[in-house]
């Protein structure tokens, strides 16, 4: 099987360990990645604050390069891709008229043959597969993080429970993990305020931080790049404004997955979180 | 030959200012079958209507055309005076040459010329009209009120007063509906069930008004006047007139963990139970699903204990059929439920509660005395947040219009709540306060200046539990969206108003219409309240939009007033203006090929199937019927008929066909 | 042709909204050109094709359809079988070469007094600018009734 990829920015820069693990995972389940030509940003939190066409036609000529190179399915680990391109999808689908001057801005066709889709959607797919392969269980109690942009908004994504999502707590079941019943699964984690306000995104994760320690979670689970800059990198901060130490490491579930597939953790990135990992790693794992 | 008279009106100056009068008169009486033409200064005079009418003797008029103002205006007027000298009124028509002809157009030619053509207009229609008598339609004197709540009550004991014939029917054992189960009433905080049970009382010992518990309408059919309605009495298994209400078998029953519903899950009851102490008729009912005997053919206690025998297990479904002349609908609503808030933890917190179950809280005859207790672990709760608009103007997830009565009943919740809890908080989270009404908005003032209640205008974002509270978390959009949040120990949801459940199944049975949200349609928003759309069915209370208790009294009662006022008749006359399907004689009996599309077209389900039998009762043919109590004559069917089997009297084809040959 | 072509124009409108509002434009005393001829049905739901096409066939250079506004039937639903009946009838009008510019539908409710006017005079000039009506006439020439 094969899929359209587009890794977006974030997953070349700041997580790389997102890129890295998702392509390890879908190499052990058998799902072929074929990146997008040519592709170009999404608009990510500026174009659609600047110009309404200018953040439909990003998203659009994304769709319309793998729609070129024959694809119907791209796949956008990034929370905040993932965001863009389905909402451009959504709404060039709602006024087909607008998908003409896309096309002029584009300068080339865009038809809507190309669906999105995120992470935890192409992993829900094979979730019996990643089962049969979960030789490792992961064998602890997490916290299922899922913030705000891969569950919002409800018409466009369509998720099972908008304010209590599902499916990443069962695919974390399923490799051996205990979810735990928590209300902060999509509670602000203070996003791209991360660079300007840092103390604001400190406050808002401590509060998610402090919650899932005191639910007595191991791991925090992501899918999302800013969730995880925000949760991971900003622990000093966070920590700081909590006036506690706390050490719960935040991984993304495609590194769950893949720790318990027995996939060997450096090829996961697990080294480039800055709160250590220091669990369920197999031979030569690194702290 | 027809011998047509036509009356051209001056109306003053008003028709004669611009048109030519006596030319008018002259033209339409070269008109063929116009035998007498004159015009005269005020036709709808004494001597205007005198003149018509010894015309019409002297020259043996069978058709009358009055030439003058809007038939809106004087179409009464002149058929009454034809009548009166011997010509069917509905073989008296009008062209209109004042709001059609003379006070729009100039002093001209041209206008005398259409004022003409408009007589000659109407001259043909003329002689195409039959003669038509008012429909009459006798009356059954017996009303139906569907729903044993305040809005039923009311309406039952205003047509019973009338002095006419009521049934009240009510789903569950006991009448008096949610008002029954509030603690105390805004905006005078008088015990609810104070003022009620008497009025239950009332109805259940009115000679003119037959209780019908326990049941629910099944089946109706006919028309205004003419209603013939099925009525499913289902058994209670115990013999209501052999039972003295004693109460022992209750207190006997051993399976006694059945959520009550009375006291909205917060108790419990036996198997067999009055909803109630107050319960109107105050005799126990068996709740076959939960009962042990009939779940397992063992125990039987209550039958045993029994000191009249009452208890009856073999007691099944009654199917009463009765002619009924109007029904009224008081079918009430119901509360979302809690578990369709995702952000406030799908019903999954026991002390996030709705606003009913607060009722049955604060009630002294509730679960608690009325002392109030949280559910969880019965402490007295020390800070409470109530959040208003649950659910109501959300169009996102809950329903876009506002449930009315929750603004008013939040503000009541905190008063009783400081009350009883004089060292506790309440906090109210509110989108706008609609605190419209006769002391209403003084009610509100109270709650937040003597009761100290903090208001809060702002969303909640979410509620979860933390160390044995409960964190709820909203904004304050007065102080810029500050966010808010407060530890409390419990929250009280005042959760949107919704139409009850198969309402839109029950609208179905009725033919009535109703709304997007199943609640139901009245005929018109402003000068119509209380009817629907099908003649004889009345609407009262909260089955036709969320309301309080004020106005579902006065709803009940107007209600109460319409129908009284039907069965002050003993016919009803209704316009003969309605469809007609041709018959004619074998072998084609009627040109209606039945397809029925007339039947998909009628707004009012006045078209019946018939069937055309031979003598031997073999079926011919199945044909369209239309029944002139329900037809309102708008005509729509005829338009349809492929096969112009279906006409409208007073506007046939023929007539306006007839009318488009004077062109 | 030096005298000004005069059209003729039908008018069906229904009892209760179009025909009170021309009521209105009279009490008003709203002018408006006298080239139309009403004619009175219950509900515009009543209004047949065939009562156009006989309308046409006896020399109608336009006709015009007006009735409550949507929402407003006084017989619930009456006006929307009309609308969607007009769709329909416009296509078949289309089909056999009459020009749909000549009829007119439209909303006139009791208190547009003003509107049906205004109407009146926009559907007058529309159609003397049209001309006589001819196309029914070559279709009866043609044996097409």
């Amino acid at each position: 099987m094969r899929i359209g990829y587009y890794p977006g920015c974030s997953l070349l820069g700041s997580s790389r360990e997102f890129n890295e693990s998702v392509k390890a995972v879908c190499e052990a389940i058998g799902l072929e990645l074929v990146e997008v030509p040519d592709w170009n940003c999404c608009g990510a939190s500026s174009a659609h604050v600047l110009d309404h066409e200018l953040s439909v036609a990003l998203p659009a000529k994304i769709l319309a390069q793998a729609e070129a190179a024959g694809l119907t399915e791209v796949l956008a680990p990034c929370a905040a891709c993932y965001s863009r391109l389905i909402g451009a999808y959504s709404e060039l689908e709602k006024n087909p008229d607008h998908k003409t001057r896309v096309s002029e801005i584009i300068e080339m066709p865009y038809t809507g043959a190309v669906k999105v889709v995120n992470v935890l959607e192409v992993l829900e797919r094979f979730a019996d597969v990643i089962q049969a392969k979960a030789v490792q269980p992961f064998a602890r109690k997490v916290a299922c993080y899922y913030g705000c942009l891969l569950v919002r908004p409800p018409k466009v994504v369509n998720f099972d429970r908008p304010e209590d999502p599902q499916v990443m707590d069962q695919l974390a079941a399923k490799v051996g993990a205990t979810p735990i019943d928590w209300p902060f699964k999509t509670e602000c984690c203070g996003a791209a305020f991360s660079v300007t306000r840092t103390d604001l995104v400190a406050k808002l994760c401590g509060k998610i931080v402090d919650s899932a320690v005191k639910l007595q979670a191991e791991a925090l689970v992501v899918a999302c790049p800013m969730c995880h800059s925000n949760l991971d990198m900003r622990r000093p901060e966070t920590n700081a404004a909590l006036g506690k130490d706390l050490q719960i490491p935040v991984l993304f579930l495609t590194q769950v997955i893949g720790l318990a597939m027995g996939i060997e953790p450096k090829k996961l990135g697990i080294q480039r979180h800055m709160v250590p990992v220091a669990f369920n790693a197999p031979t030569g794992a690194q702290a | 030959m027809s011998r047509i008279g036509v009356f051209t009106c001056h109306c003053g100056e008003n028709i004669a200012g611009t048109v030519d009068c006596p030319k008018v008169a002259e033209l339409t009486r070269q008109i063929p079958g116009v035998v007498h033409s004159v015009d005269y200064k005020y036709m709808c005079s004494d001597p205007g209507q005198t003149l018509i009418k010894e015309a019409i003797k002297e020259h043996k008029l069978d058709g009358v055309v009055v030439a003058a103002c809007s038939p809106r205006m004087h179409e009464p007027t002149f058929r009454k005076a034809a009548a009166e000298a011997g010509v069917n009124p509905y073989l008296c028509e009008m062209a209109n040459l004042r709001e059609h002809c003379s006070w729009v157009h100039e002093k001209n030619e041209a206008t005398t010329q259409k004022a003409a053509d408009l007589v000659r207009i109407m001259v043909e229609k003329v002689k195409h009209d039959t003669p038509l008598t008012p429909i009459k339609v006798p009356v059954t004197k017996t009303a139906l009120v569907v729903g044993g709540g305040i809005a039923g009550i009311q309406t039952a004991l205003d047509i019973a007063n009338a002095g006419h014939q009521v049934v009240l029917v009510e789903k569950s054992p006991s009448i008096g509906g949610h008002m029954s189960q509030l603690s105390e009433t805004f905006p005078t905080l008088d015990c609810s069930q104070c003022i009620l049970t008497p009025r239950m009382v009332e109805a259940a010992q009115h000679p003119n008004i037959k209780l019908m518990t326990y049941s629910e309408v099944e089946k109706v059919d006919g028309f205004i006047g003419n209603f013939k309605v099925t009525v499913r009495k289902k058994a209670k298994k115990v013999d209501e007139k052999a039972c003295t209400g004693c109460g022992l078998c209750v207190t006997k029953c051993p399976n006694k963990k059945i959520p009550d519903e009375f006291n909205e899950g917060l108790a419990f009851r036996p198997a067999i139970y009055v909803p109630f102490p107050q319960a109107v008729p105050n005799k126990p009912t068996i709740d076959t699903a939960n009962c042990t005997y009939f779940k397992n053919g063992k125990c039987g206690v209550c039958s045993k204990v029994c000191p009249t025998g009452a208890i009856r297990y073999d007691q099944e479904d009654e199917l009463i059929t009765m002619d009924i002349g109007a029904i009224v609908m008081a079918t009430g609503f119901k509360l979302m439920q809690t578990d369709k808030f995702p952000e406030y933890g799908y019903g999954k917190y026991k002390d996030v509660i709705d606003g009913m179950q607060f009722e049955r809280l604060a009630s002294a005859s509730g679960p608690t005395a009325g002392v109030i207790k949280r559910p969880s672990d019965g402490k007295e709760p020390e800070t409470v947040v109530f959040i208003a608009c649950s659910g109501s103007r959300d169009r996102a997830k809950g329903v876009p219009y506002c449930s009315k009565i929750c603004c008013m009943y939040t503000a009541k919740h905190t008063m009783l709540y400081k009350h009883k809890v004089h060292h506790g908080q309440a906090y109210v989270f509110y989108m706008d306060i609609r605190s419209a009404g006769k002391d209403y908005d003084e009610f509100v003032r109270r709650a937040i200046e003597e009761d100290e209640a903090k208001y809060i205008r702002g969303r909640v974002s979410r509620i979860y539990e933390e160390d044995g509270k409960l964190i709820v978390k909203g904004a304050d959009t007065l102080m810029n969206g500050e966010p808010v949040e407060i530890k409390a120990d419990m929250v009280v949801l005042a959760t949107a108003v919704q139409s009850q459940d198969r309402s839109e199944d029950l609208a179905q049975t009725l033919h009535i219409s109703y709304d997007k949200y199943g609640f139901f349609a009245e005929a018109h928003p402003k000068l119509r309240p209380v009817e629907t759309n099908t003649a004889g069915i009345f609407l009262a209370g909260a089955c036709q939009a969320p309301r309080d208790i004020p106005e579902t009294v006065a709803q009940g009662s107007a209600a109460g007033a319409k129908v009284a006022a039907l069965f002050s008749q003993d016919e009803l006359t209704r316009e003969p203006i309605v469809a007609v399907v041709n018959r004619q004689a074998p072998p084609l009996f009627s040109t209606c090929t039945g397809c029925f599309l007339c039947q998909t077209a009628c707004p009012y389900q006045a078209i019946e199937q018939e069937e055309i039998k031979d003598r031997s009762g073999r079926v011919i043919k199945t044909v369209a019927k239309v029944n002139p109590g329900l037809c309102q004559g708008c005509g729509t069917c005829v338009a349809f008929c492929r096969t112009k089997a279906i006409d409208l009297a007073g506007f046939s084809n023929e007539q306006l066909f007839a009318e488009l040959m004077t062109l | 042709m030096s005298e000004q072509f005069e059209p003729k124009i039908t008018a069906f409108v229904c009892n209760w909204c179009t025909y009170a509002g021309a009521d209105l434009t009279g009490t008003s005393r709203i002018k408006y050109q006298p080239n139309v001829r009403v004619l009175r049905v219950p509900c515009t739901g009543r209004i047949d094709f065939m009562l156009i096409m006989k309308a046409f066939e006896r020399g109608a250079d336009g006709v015009m359809i007006s009735g409550c506004h949507p929402n407003d039937c006084h017989y619930t639903s009456g006006n929307y079988h009309a609308r969607r009946r007009w769709m329909v009838f416009r296509d078949l009008m289309d089909f056999m070469g009459i020009d749909t510019e000549r009829v007119t539908f439209s909303w006139v409710s009791a208190a547009e007094g003003a509107k049906w006017g205004a109407l009146v005079n926009e559907v007058t000039d529309k159609i003397r600018a049209l001309g006589p009506n001819t196309e029914q006439k070559q279709l009866v020439g043609l044996g097409v009734e």
